[in-house]
C-alpha cells in the first residue's frame, strides 16, 4: 500500500471510529479489516513519521468527525468511537513522538473527587481529550485529596480535571485546591472543574481556573488555555 | 406489499364483555323503537321492502318517514358486512389492508377544513435589551385553495407516519363550485399522493365523475374494485338518529358501486345525544348500525366502515370539545364496539381545541393520540395538522404531528427479548465489567443505526431557545422541494379529455410545458 493510500484509509478508519479490525464502524462491511490500530502500527514499519500519521490521518479525520458531530450526521457515541480509536493510536506514537522531541499537547490528570463514585462524565471527557491528543492520567473515582497532590507533584500535569456529581461531594473541590495551596503547587496547573453539581459560579467562588459542561467545552477551555499560553 | 400499520397486541378496553353487551341491547332496542326519522325515500323503500316497520309523517313540508328496523335486519347484515377491507393505493406498497378482528392502527389525515393556516416568522427585537432578537411565529388564516390542498397532499406523501389521506382543505377557489368541487378535489389529492385517498362527496352527481377518473388511474373498472384508490365518507345519519336525505342518497349509490364506504357518526354529548357516556354510546352505535344495516340491504358484502366521530359539547359554548377527555373515552369505546362487531373501525384522535399550534394543542392532539392508537382501531383519522375542532389546518402542524406519531410507534415497538439476545447481553456484560472505564458506548452505535433506539426530537433548538416551529417549518419547506410521483402524463391528458370541470391549472404537464 503506498504512503498516500495508507494514511487516507487510516482518515477513514478514524471517521468510521474503528479501533481494532473488529470493530464495526459505521460502514458494515469493514469489519474484519484493520482499525486505526493495526494500521498505525503497519504505518510504523513502513517508516511513516509519527507526525505525518498525526497530521494527515488522525488530526484530519477528527476534523471530519467534528463537521459531521455539528450537522448531527453523528452523534456522541459516534464522536467517543473515533476520538477512542485516535487516543489509543497516540497511545502508540507516544514513544515516537518522544523520540523524535515532538511535544504533546499537553497533560491533564482527571479525578473523581472523594466520596463520589459517578464517573461516566469523567470517563467521556477523558476519551475526548484523548482523542484530541491530551495525555490523561485518569485517577479514577473517589479519589482522596493526599493522592491527587501526590500525582500533581510527580506527574507534573500541565491541567487537573476535578468531577464531581453530587451536591454532597462538590465540596471536595475546594479542599484540593486549598490542598495544592498548601503544597505550594497551586500555581503549577490550571484546574478545572465539571459535573452535574458545579457550575461557572461555582468555579470561580472556589478558586478553580474554569467551569466545562462536557468534554467539548473542556477541549474547547483548553485550546484557549493553550493560546494564552502562547502555546 | 401493504403498508404495516401498527399491531397492538394488548389493546386498552374501558368497557367490560358485559357492559359491551348492553350498549349493543340498548341500540338494538333504540332502533326498533323509537327507530329512525327517514328524509330519504329509497332508503325508507329498502327498509320497507325488507321488513321493517315504515309509516309515512304526514303533514310534514318535507317527505319522511319512521323506519324501526328489527335486531334481526341488523345481526344479518353485520353478518354479511365484511370484516376485512382493501383500500388500495396508486403505489402498491401504500395499500391499506385492514382487518376488523385485527387491532393494527393506520393513521389517516383528514377532515376538512374551510381555513388554511400559514405561519410567518417575523424577527422582533427586546425593548430592554436592541441586542436581542427573536423570531416568533404568527399565523395567519385565510380560506383554502385547490394550490393548498395539492401542497398538504405533497407533503402527506413524504410524512413518513401517514398511511392514507382524507382532503385537508375545502377548496374555496372562484372557478370552484358545486359542479367541478368533487372532481378538482379527488385529482389535486390523488395527483400529489400515492397513498390511498378518501373524502366525501359534495354533489351526487360528480360521484360518476370520480369513480370514472379513479378507474383511469386505476387501469380499468375491474382494476378499481381490486385496488380501490379511492373511498368515501358519509354522514347519511344526522344525531340524534335521523336519515339525512342526500348523503343517504350518496351512501347508497357509493355502495351499489361497491367501493369500500365510512358510515360515519358524529353525535356531541349534551345537545344532539345525551351527555351521560351509557346514552352518547347507545345513540352513536345504533345510529352507526343503521347506516351499515341500509348499505348491506342495498348491496350485500359492501366494504364498510364503522365510522366514529363522537364528542363532547364545551360547557361555555355548547360547541364541540374535542379535546375533552370524554372525547377520548367515547372514541376508544366506539373502537371496543366495532371490534365486537369484527368490523374495521374508523376512529378519531388529535383534534384539538386551541385554535393555533402550541402547548395546548400539543397536549390535547397527544393525550388522544396515544390512548387511541393504544386502544387499536384500524382506520384512525388522528387529524393531521387540525386546529380549532375541524375548522383550521396548518401544514405546519401536520409536520409536528408526524414527530409525535413516530415517537408513538417507537414506543410500541415489540420488545426484543430472547435467548439470543440474552446470550450476547451477558457477553457484553461480561467484557465490558472487565474494562477500566466500564462503559458499554461502543456497543451503542451498531443498535443505533438499526433505528432499534430512537432519536432525539427533531426539532430541538440550540440552547434555550424553543426554535420548534421555526425547524418545523424549515423541514416543512424540504418536504415541499421534495419532487412526488405523479400521475403519469398519459394517464393525465385522458383524465382531462374525458372528465369535465378540472381546472387546467391542475395539469402538472400543461404547466412544465408552458414554463
Amino acid at each position: 500500500m503506498s504512503m498516500a493510500n495508507l494514511l487516507e484509509k487510516l482518515k477513514e478508519n478514524v471517521i468510521q471510529g474503528r479501533k481494532t479490525s473488529e470493530d464495526i464502524g459505521i460502514d458494515e462491511s469493514l469489519t474484519g479489516t484493520p482499525g486505526v490500530v493495526e494500521m498505525v502500527e503497519e504505518a510504523l514499519e513502513a517508516d511513516i513519521p509519527a507526525e505525518e500519521l498525526i497530521t494527515s490521518s488522525l488530526t484530519a479525520g477528527m476534523e471530519v468527525v467534528g463537521e459531521k458531530f455539528s450537522s448531527k450526521e453523528y452523534y456522541i457515541p459516534d464522536m467517543l468511537a473515533s476520538a477512542d480509536a485516535v487516543g489509543a493510536a497516540m497511545e502508540i506514537l507516544k514513544p515516537h513522538l518522544e523520540k523524535a522531541n515532538v511535544p504533546t499537547r499537553g497533560k491533564i490528570v482527571l479525578a473523581t473527587v472523594k466520596g463520589d463514585i459517578h464517573d461516566i462524565g469523567k470517563n467521556i471527557v477523558a476519551i475526548l481529550l484523548k482523542g484530541a491528543g491530551y495525555e490523561v492520567v485518569d485517577l479514577g473515582i473517589d479519589v482522596p485529596e493526599d493522592k491527587i497532590i501526590e500525582t500533581v507533584r510527580s506527574e507534573k500535569p500541565d491541567y487537573l480535571g476535578l468531577s464531581a456529581l453530587l451536591t454532597t461531594t462538590m465540596t471536595e473541590m475546594p479542599l484540593v485546591i486549598k490542598a495544592l495551596e498548601e503544597n505550594s503547587l497551586r500555581d503549577s496547573v490550571k484546574i478545572l472543574i465539571g459535573g452535574a453539581a458545579v457550575s461557572e459560579e461555582y468555579a470561580m467562588e472556589i478558586g478553580a481556573d474554569a467551569f466545562c459542561a462536557d468534554g467539548f467545552q473542556a477541549i474547547k477551555v483548553l485550546e484557549e488555555m493553550e493560546k494564552a499560553n502562547g502555546k | 406489499m401493504p403498508r404495516e400499520g401498527i399491531l397492538i397486541k394488548k389493546p386498552i378496553e374501558r368497557l367490560t364483555g358485559e357492559q359491551v353487551q348492553q350498549i349493543h341491547d340498548a341500540s338494538i332496542t333504540i332502533l326498533r323503537d323509537p327507530g329512525l326519522l327517514c328524509f330519504n325515500r329509497r332508503a325508507a323503500e329498502v327498509f320497507r321492502s325488507h321488513g321493517a316497520e315504515v309509516g309515512d309523517i304526514s303533514g310534514s313540508s318535507t317527505p319522511s318517514w319512521t323506519v324501526k328496523i328489527p335486531g334481526k335486519l341488523v345481526t344479518d347484515a353485520l353478518d354479511k358486512a365484511p370484516s376485512t377491507i382493501t383500500l388500495g393505493a396508486r403505489n402498491p406498497d401504500n395499500v391499506l389492508v385492514i382487518k376488523g378482528d385485527e387491532p393494527r392502527v393506520y393513521y389517516i389525515t383528514g377532515s376538512e377544513t374551510n381555513t388554511w393556516l400559514d405561519v410567518d416568522f417575523p424577527a422582533y427585537v427586546s425593548k430592554t435589551d436592541s441586542s436581542r432578537e427573536k423570531r416568533i411565529p404568527e399565523f395567519k388564516p385565510r380560506r383554502g385553495t385547490v394550490a393548498d390542498l395539492c401542497a398538504s397532499a405533497h407533503v402527506c406523501e413524504h410524512l413518513e407516519t401517514v398511511d392514507g389521506y382524507i382532503r385537508t382543505v375545502n377548496i374555496q377557489d372562484k372557478e370552484i363550485n358545486e359542479t367541478n368541487k368533487d372532481v378538482n378535489k379527488f385529482f389535486a389529492c390523488l395527483n400529489n399522493t400515492t397513498k390511498h385517498v378518501q373524502s366525501g362527496l359534495t354533489k351526487l352527481a360528480q360521484l360518476d365523475n370520480v369513480v370514472k377518473m379513479a378507474e383511469i388511474i386505476a387501469g380499468g373498472k375491474d382494476k378499481l374494485q381490486e385496488n380501490p384508490l379511492v373511498s368515501f365518507i358519509t354522514c347519511l345519519v344526522k344525531s340524534p338518529l335521523q336519515f339525512v336525505d342526500n348523503t343517504t342518497e350518496t351512501f347508497i349509490e357509493v355502495c351499489q358501486r361497491g367501493l369500500p364506504v365510512v358510515v360515519s357518526s358524529s353525535p356531541q354529548a349534551g345537545t344532539s345525544a345525551p351527555i351521560k357516556e351509557a346514552g352518547i354510546m347507545a345513540q352513536i352505535n345504533a345510529e352507526v348500525l343503521a347506516g351499515i344495516t341500509l348499505g348491506q340491504l342495498v348491496n350485500p358484502g359492501t366494504p364498510v366502515l364503522y365510522g366514529s366521530v363522537p364528542v363532547r359539547a364545551r360547557m361555555d359554548t355548547l360547541g364541540d370539545s374535542y379535546g375533552s377527555i370524554e372525547t377520548t373515552q367515547y372514541n376508544i369505546d366506539c373502537v371496543q364496539m366495532a371490534r365486537f362487531y369484527n368490523l374495521p373501525n374508523y376512529s378519531t384522535s388529535g383534534v384539538c381545541d386551541t385554535k393555533i399550534p402550541g402547548q395546548q394543542s400539543t397536549v390535547e392532539r397527544l393525550f388522544s393520540d396515544i390512548l387511541v392508537t393504544l386502544s387499536g382501531p384500524q382506520f384512525l383519522h388522528c387529524a393531521f395538522g387540525l386546529l380549532d375542532c375541524n375548522a383550521v389546518f396548518c401544514l405546519l402542524q401536520a409536520v409536528l404531528d408526524d414527530a409525535h406519531f413516530k415517537m408513538i410507534k417507537n414506543f410500541l415497538r415489540e420488545p426484543r427479548i430472547n435467548e439470543t439476545e440474552l446470550a450476547d447481553i451477558r457477553k457484553q456484560i461480561t467484557d465490558v465489567v472487565a474494562t477500566p472505564q466500564k462503559m458499554f458506548i461502543n456497543y451503542i452505535r451498531p443498535v443505533m443505526r438499526s433505528g432499534e433506539i430512537s432519536l432525539p426530537y427533531p426539532f430541538e433548538g440550540e440552547g434555550d431557545d424553543d426554535d420548534v416551529f421555526y425547524l418545523a417549518n424549515e423541514r416543512m419547506k424540504e418536504l415541499l422541494a421534495k419532487p412526488v410521483e405523479h400521475i403519469d402524463e398519459a394517464t393525465t391528458q385522458r383524465i382531462f379529455n374525458e372528465i369535465p370541470g378540472l381546472l387546467p391549472g391542475l395539469n402538472f404537464y400543461e404547466r412544465e410545458n408552458q414554463s
